[in-house]
């Protein structure tokens, strides 16, 4: 997904406090209170089918529940998947291709609701009906995916996801074995909602969920509220804990220094944004015990399209990683402590991960300088020298520094290069819709789930580019059909053996790092600056900070 | 007694009138603002400012050898025989962030020191002063031409002329003048503007000139339509008319050179407002667009170093202070001298 508030790995990073989550009960002196987090703007809609944002995907977990989800601990424990509205985790039948979910009962939605079949049926159908942004990559081997992808509106998903009302159970057959479908219904896509909602993108609209908290309000331009849902009772501490504060507020409009100091005289809680350059220092040297690290599976990126100029020339693409100056994008970023320079797409730690860069002076395993010579030669063969390129950023502090910079390295190749800043509430979904014509655009994405798929495949398979969509998030357009093989191959091969799979996507690492759809320019670590009163850090490798389970009282 | 003053004649030796060369408006005005010593000081500073901005390309390839264009966020200077980071890494307690160099106070080294990209801070300035200056001039030279024009045609013609291009006017003027000036920016700047054959690119400098002058039409107009219509009814214009004058040679040679005194007031003042517009357009990320600089952009870019660096806000912003400062107190110097109620105390 992309957004990533600033994720706290597992390693014991300075301040991090790696308990164990804790439920709240009544008498428990550290439940109450408002935690008050900023941002400088929105996350978009507030529709989870549709909103694929960090910013928001770390507040779905405790606002909606899917079959299964991710596990509320610590660290890379957060990994583990865990029934959630599913009374278990599903033994897979018919050679992988069916699992049969029983749900939960009593579980009521926030508009007091109760939880039955039918809603897990309109929710998998509403994926395809809102042409959530991973309906074709996530949710395509559901057996009728396919006539679903075909005719959204009309979407049954007939003998794919199947409801038994007499026995509670949910049957969900797929056309082929999927080593990653667990993954893919915890994801916030995958929740679970009102049979009733309606099939379009609902907007500022709250739809209602079964997790401890309820979105109350709100108003993009303002705040987001979160309050206790009403009709919550906690049935898994792992899958949906009770939460500590009884109110989230979350507000827009504060621009990154005056969030940075409003967090320092303890009138915000944390922001989401990453901090102004000139504030790190300071942050590091007066306020350590309320900053947190943690690596991060992610990076920042800049697809190019590849279907119009100039980046549908190979070498002009290549001639864009040849040329930046990945060190100098890691120091606009926070300096060594806070970014390390990449290359490829799959990430450390990852399985398949290998360390590659071609785009260096010396091409070999890591990245050591730009080689501008060669990034300049290779504009004058592709032909592309002198054409008019946009970058699109967002309007952060370092997404308008990066993306200066980048224009600087664009003009000093050749091309007549110009930034374009849009607000963050709406930069993401802009750079997807090939309407808009963005040729370039620096973003970030962090991991869905932990698999390469979620990277080469979401990132740049076929399937995840929607010409004309706002969920389109193959930004770039590419689409080998070579390389497309061999991810679902690599995906097909890591049913059986994970080793041979990771060696495939190895192979499809570099061919589509080879390729160039985009310019890798580091991979991020995460901050969390917390306001002195916050306690109970715990940092999720999946979800990041556990807002619900902070305290503030 | 009688009502007659004395004779020259009349009057003794040492009353005897002196020559006087015979001295046109102009020239008394000219005088009157020259001998305004404050208001000389203040065009003077404004011509130093300018001249300091058109040596921009000078300075920045003779004395400072930076290019304040191009970022340099792994580049270095020596200062006292050390290689020092344009922008340096933190090293106190977690070692977070980086800080970019601060002041040198040396003219041919980052004399105010790099912003965050590592770009020359001083130069940018001066480049930014030619952008800043060139917009703030030639919005207000478009301004005041259709301002002119409106002011005259309505005031003269009246009648259905007045009432359309009145109601016009006050239509740009109900809309509060930045809020204008951000619509039309926001909805302009991101693909430009084309009519007929005529082109503006959304880079182009012309997009925040022609949208600056627009918005201030109206409060130029109107003080000029007002002039006009006293004008029109005067003993001089209504014996041209008697005459059969054609009306434009009336509004060319009477009533014209009659609201030129008034236009000429404008020019300061309305340079000095328009640069501050442009600077708050610029801020905004919605007038002059990078990597071209004004001093709006750069008190932008300063916006993140406020904490560390503010020299990088702080040296734009003084440079938008005195520039308007002087020509706000030329502006006052120029009304005193050309203001015609002065002229009848004279008398």
């Amino acid at each position: 997904m992309r957004r990533m508030k600033w994720l706290v790995g597992a390693a014991a990073a300075a301040g991090l406090l790696a308990t164990a989550a804790q439920p709240a009960s009544a008498a428990d002196p550290h439940r109450g209170g408002i935690l008050r987090l900023v941002s400088a703007s929105a996350g978009g809609t507030l529709d989870p089918k549709i909103n694929y944002t960090l910013q928001y995907w770390t507040m779905y977990q405790y606002t909606y529940d899917g079959l299964l989800t991710f596990k509320h601990a610590a660290g890379s424990d957060g990994f583990t998947i865990v029934p959630d509205l599913a009374e278990a985790m599903p033994e897979s039948q018919n050679g992988g291709k069916t699992y049969v979910f029983k749900l939960r009962k009593g579980i009521k939605f926030s508009n007091g609701k109760e939880l039955d079949v039918k809603d897990v049926v309109a929710s998998f159908q509403r994926i395809f009906k809102v042409s959530s942004p991973t309906a074709g990559s996530f949710y395509n081997g559901i057996v009728g995916a396919d006539a679903c992808l075909k005719t959204p509106a009309t979407c049954t998903l007939d003998g794919g996801v199947v409801a038994d009302e007499a026995n509670n159970t949910i049957t969900i057959n797929l056309v082929a074995p999927d080593s990653e479908f667990f993954d893919k219904i915890s994801v916030p896509h995958g929740v679970i909602l009102p049979a009733d909602t309606p099939a379009k993108d609902m907007g500022n609209t709250p739809i209602p969920g079964t997790g401890a908290y309820m979105f109350a309000a709100y108003d993009p331009n303002k705040q987001l509220k979160a309050v206790r849902n009403p009709y919550f009772k906690e049935w898994s501490k792992d899958a949906q804990p009770d939460g500590y504060p009884d109110e989230i507020h979350y507000d827009f409009g504060l621009a990154g220094e005056d969030q940075i100091t409003a967090i320092e005289n303890g009138q915000a809680d944390w922001t989401l944004d990453q901090p102004p350059a000139d504030r790190l220092a300071e942050m590091g040297s007066k306020y350590p015990s309320q900053v947190h690290i943690n690596t991060l599976t992610a990076m920042w990126y800049a697809p190019m399209n590849v279907n119009i100029p100039p980046f549908n020339n190979l070498k002009a693409r290549l001639a864009v990683n040849y040329a930046i100056d990945r060190n100098a994008m890691v120091k606009l970023f926070g300096g060594k402590v806070l970014a390390q320079p990449a290359c490829q797409i799959i990430p450390p730690g990852f399985d398949g991960y290998q360390p590659y860069c071609p785009y260096t002076k010396h091409p070999g395993a890591k990245w050591s300088a730009p080689d501008l010579a060669k990034a300049r030669r290779l504009v004058k063969e592709s032909g592309t020298a002198g054409q008019k390129v946009t970058i699109i950023v967002q309007d952060l502090a370092a997404d308008k520094a990066e993306g200066t910079y980048l224009q600087s390295v664009l003009k000093s190749i050749g091309y007549d290069a110009s930034v374009k800043v849009l607000s963050q509430n709406i930069q993401f979904t802009y750079i997807q819709n090939t309407n808009n014509k963005v040729q370039i655009s620096i973003t970030q994405w962090y991991q869905d789930y932990p698999a390469p798929s979620d990277f080469l495949n979401v990132l740049f398979g076929c399937d995840s580019f929607h010409p004309g969509s706002d969920s389109s998030v193959n930004i770039a357009g590419f689409c080998d059909k070579t390389i497309d093989a061999a991810m679902k191959h690599a995906m097909t091969t890591s049913l059986t053996d994970k080793a041979a799979a990771a060696k495939e996507w190895t192979a499809v690492d570099r061919a589509m790092t080879d390729q160039a759809p985009a310019a890798i320019m580091f991979t991020p670590k995460y901050i969390d600056f917390l306001s002195k009163r916050v306690g109970n850090y715990i940092f999720n490798a999946q979800y990041y900070w556990q807002q619900n389970l902070a305290w503030v009282q | 007694m009688s009502s007659s003053l004395p004779a020259t004649s009349d009057l003794g030796e040492g009353l005897a009138a002196v020559p006087r060369p015979a001295l046109g408006p102009w020239a008394r005005a000219g005088r009157k603002l020259v001998s305004d010593r404050v208001a000389m000081g203040a065009l003077g500073l404004f011509i130093l400012i300018v001249l300091a901005c058109l040596a921009a390309p000078l300075y920045a390839t003779y004395v400072a050898h930076t290019d304040p264009f191009t970022s340099n966020v792994e580049g270095s200077i020596t200062i006292d025989g050390q290689d020092v980071d344009l922008i340096q890494p933190s090293t106190e307690g977690l070692g977070l962030g980086s800080v970019p160099l601060g002041p040198t106070w040396d003219i041919h080294n980052y004399f105010l020191g790099a912003d965050g990209q590592g770009r020359d801070v001083a130069a940018r300035i001066l480049y930014g002063g030619r952008n800043s200056l060139l917009i703030g001039g030639t919005s207000t030279a478009i301004c005041l031409f259709l301002a002119a024009l409106t002011g005259l045609v309505s005031g003269f013609f009246g009648g259905v002329t007045d009432m359309l291009i009145s109601r016009l006017l006050d239509v740009l003027w109900a809309f509060p003048i930045y809020l204008l000036a951000i619509s039309l920016s926001i909805v302009l700047i991101s693909h430009g503007f084309t009519i007929g054959p005529f082109e503006i690119t959304s880079g182009s400098l012309w997009l925040p000139i022609w949208i600056i002058a627009i918005v201030y039409v109206p409060y130029v107009a109107r003080p000029i339509r007002g002039q006009v219509l006293a004008l029109k009814e005067s003993e001089f214009v209504l014996a041209a008319k008697g005459l059969g004058v054609p009306d434009w040679r009336i509004l060319w040679r009477d009533i014209l050179p009659n609201v030129m005194t008034t236009i000429i007031v404008f020019v300061p003042l309305m340079v000095a407002v328009n640069m501050l517009t442009e600077s708050a357009l610029s801020f905004l990320s919605i007038g002059v667009q990078a990597p071209d600089a004004s001093w709006g952009t750069i008190i932008q870019d300063g916006q993140d170093l406020i904490y560390t660096r503010p020299w990088v806000a702080i040296a734009p912003g003084i440079a938008i202070v005195l520039t308007v400062l002087a020509l706000n107190i030329l502006g006052d110097g120029l009304r005193d001298a050309l203001d015609p109620r002065a002229k009848l105390r004279i008398r």
